[in-house]
């Protein structure tokens, strides 16, 4: 077993475990922590993969801000003591649980089946490229992207400002 | 990896994360030694020559301090809350340049622990978890001064940290990495090619936004004696308390190193790092370094004692009217006139300072106009019968 | 290492992403789990744009994080004025359509 199998193993068996204790856990302030780990186990896989840019974003972008926010209202709205009733009944938590193990036997066989065995060989690709690419091909999904971000700042704005007080 | 690359990266580990420890003791006795000059008092002077020795004697009395757990907290959080501080301070040393290059054994080692290709993304990366510690030191702590500060604490650090990416962004088109010491080499020599004059604005503002990442002064809204008893630390004693003291401290050396390797030339000099041979030269370069890194820090102390803190909705106006659009207006200033001018430094310095002062004329105008009407002041009569009302 | 594992990898925290959606009832872990199957997709991506030896799929983590951040902030808005209006954030209990 190489350097890469262990670090992949050591990611890999850290963040299926946050994962779980997401949903597991019935603090979210504890649900939120445990997503945490996830992410920085999934940049550390990043890294594996060659994609230093993708993991830095990770970082920054999920663990940085989007995880403050959620901590932030959890806090705000004083949900850490909120006692009730959480989770759906005893039988169609079963099913969904048997649901979601058929969902990952396909996904496992798809996985094994279609790849065959083109292993993750060929070398990374340079973050330049991607920065080449994000600007002449994927230039229009781009400026999308930046009409979506404006949309969801307006959208904010609109449904949490307060309405003038008529006095 | 060979074993003399590996064992002068571990000779490297060491000795910065010891300067950075030694970084932090001076920097407590320099805080107070230069607070008291500056308010015309002596300050801790009792332990050791000019009071050198004080920082080691409160590490001492912090270690045998009681640990104290109140019975209040979530303890795993509250235990776990200083060290998410003091970690992320302490790592993002790595990536900082802080010297040139030293020859030994024809060997050309770097003065670096680890020059990575996405070196300032990490930094940034790194430094914006250091908001966890905070927030869940708050909450843990289940004190409602302690959950306000950690609130606050926390859509300051967001709001601050868009500014901190936005700034530098100028400065990494010009040098076309994200590696640092890549842009603190094509910074070169001499003063006025260095970042801080091409890109004036986004240095004001990056410099501010590490002020109130780093929660000193000006913006220490997080920990507020006066209103918030100590914010998010009120429930910590003993070594806890001290560790969220020292990442304070911590994230303000390393901020100035970062700050200098950006904005200030790194280690360069009017070409002094170039003098010597190629062991001396390296060493000269880490002197240049450290000195900048030093006055900047002074800087940091000096700010402390100058401004008053702001209000709360201050804080955030400056942050989302004023540096934000600043910062924005630098990114487009400086990729517009790359392009039309080919990349004159002159140029660009001073499109940006004029784009800057526009941005703030009409911020500041806009500002004005849409400010609402003050409030009449209450006549002397109706106080009276508000007084009555109220006590009656 | 072969692609086929961070696949399966991708696939299993998909899946429980999938289950805590379907099992919890409070909207901010579903928002959670919602965060999690995002990020099972990036793993993917990122795995098969190494395994081909193109940027592509790096470029669409850009654009799935861009997305997921704007997501986000409106949801999270979303949730905080719900909870204001019905002091509540269980999904069951937020039924009616008039508020």
């Amino acid at each position: 077993m190489n350097a890469e199998q262990i670090c992949f193993i050591i990611f890999g068996l850290i963040s299926l475990s946050g994962a779980i204790a997401v949903i597991c856990f019935r603090n979210p302030i504890y649900s939120a922590l445990a997503l945490i780990v996830t992410f920085f186990s999934q940049a550390g896989l990043f890294i594996l993969l060659g994609a230093p840019f993708v993991a830095a974003a990770q970082v920054i972008v999920y663990a940085g801000a989007i995880m403050v926010l959620f901590l932030f209202v959890i806090m705000l709205l004083n949900l850490g003591t909120l006692s009730t009733r959480t989770n759906i009944g005893g039988k169609m938590k079963g099913f969904a649980i048997f649901l979601g193990i058929l969902f990952a036997i396909e996904g496992i066989y798809i996985a094994f089946k279609a790849t065959g065995d083109s292993g993750v060989a060929r070398e990374p690709v340079e973050t330049k490229d991607i920065g080449k690419l994000l600007f002449s091909e994927y230039l229009l999904p781009f400026e999308v992207t930046s009409l979506i971000l404006l949309a969801a700042l307006i959208g904010i704005i609109a449904l949490v400002k307060r309405e003038k007080s008529n006095t | 990896m060979d074993s003399v690359l590996l064992l002068s990266t571990i000779v490297k580990i060491v000795v910065v994360a010891h300067l950075l420890i030694i970084g932090v003791m001076v920097m407590i006795w320099a805080e107070r030694r230069v607070s008291g000059w500056m308010q015309d008092r002596l300050g801790p002077n009792r332990v050791g020559p000019q009071g050198l020795l004080q920082p080691i004697a409160d590490g001492i009395k912090f270690l045998f301090k009681e640990e104290l757990i109140p019975n209040h907290v979530d303890k795993p959080i509250y235990v776990l809350a200083p060290a998410l501080l003091l970690v992320p301070a302490m790592i993002t040393v790595a990536v900082v340049p802080f010297g040139n290059s030293i020859e030994i054994a024809g060997r050309e080692i770097f003065l670096q622990i680890a020059d990575i290709n996405i070196g300032i993304l990490y930094v940034l990366a790194i430094t914006s978890l250091g908001v966890y510690g905070v927030v869940l030191g708050a909450w843990a702590s289940n004190n409602k001064y302690s959950l306000l500060g950690g609130l606050r604490s926390s859509a300051q650090m967001i709001s601050y940290e868009l500014t901190l990416g936005l700034s530098i962004i100028g400065v990494l088109m010009l040098s076309s990495s994200l590696s640092l010491r890549d842009i603190a080499a094509e910074q070169g020599a001499y003063p006025w090619k260095w970042n801080f004059l091409i890109h004036f604005p986004a240095f004001l503002a990056f410099t501010t936004a590490m002020f109130a990442e780093t929660n000193r002064l000006p913006f220490d809204l997080a920990e507020a004696e006066q209103e918030l008893v100590a914010g998010y630390h009120t429930e910590y004693s003993s070594m806890k308390f001290a560790m969220f003291f020292m990442a304070e401290y911590m994230n303000m050396i390393v901020g100035s190193a970062v700050t200098v390797s950006l904005f200030l030339g790194g280690w360069h000099f009017f070409g002094l790092e170039n003098l010597g041979g190629p062991v001396l030269s390296g060493l000269i370069s880490f002197g240049i370094f450290f000195i900048k890194t030093a006055i900047f820090l002074f800087v940091f102390i000096w700010v402390r004692w100058t401004l008053p803190r702001f209000r709360y909705d201050g804080l955030m106006n400056l942050g989302w009217k004023f540096l934000l659009p600043v910062a924005l207006s630098s990114v487009v200033v400086t990729g517009i006139l790359w392009v039309i001018t080919n990349g004159n430094r002159l140029a660009i310095g001073i499109g940006n300072v004029v784009a800057a002062f526009i941005v703030i004329c009409i911020v500041g105008g806009l500002l004005v106009m849409n400010k609402p009407p003050e409030p009449a002041a209450p006549e002397i009569s109706d106080l009276n019968a508000l007084e009555r009302n109220t006590t009656g | 290492m072969g692609l086929e594992y961070y696949l399966v990898l991708s696939t299993l925290l998909f899946t429980i992403g999938v289950i805590g959606v379907l099992v919890r009832r409070n909207a901010i872990i579903i928002f959670m789990c919602i965060e999690l199957m995002l990020n099972a997709a990036n793993l993917a991506f990122v795995a098969i744009s190494r395994s081909l030896g193109e940027p592509n799929g790096q470029v669409f983590v850009f654009f799935v994080m861009t997305v997921a951040a704007a997501e986000v902030a409106i949801g999270l808005a979303i949730i905080v004025s719900v909870f204001k209006h019905r002091q509540t954030i269980n999904v069951d209990e937020v039924n009616s359509l008039k508020g």
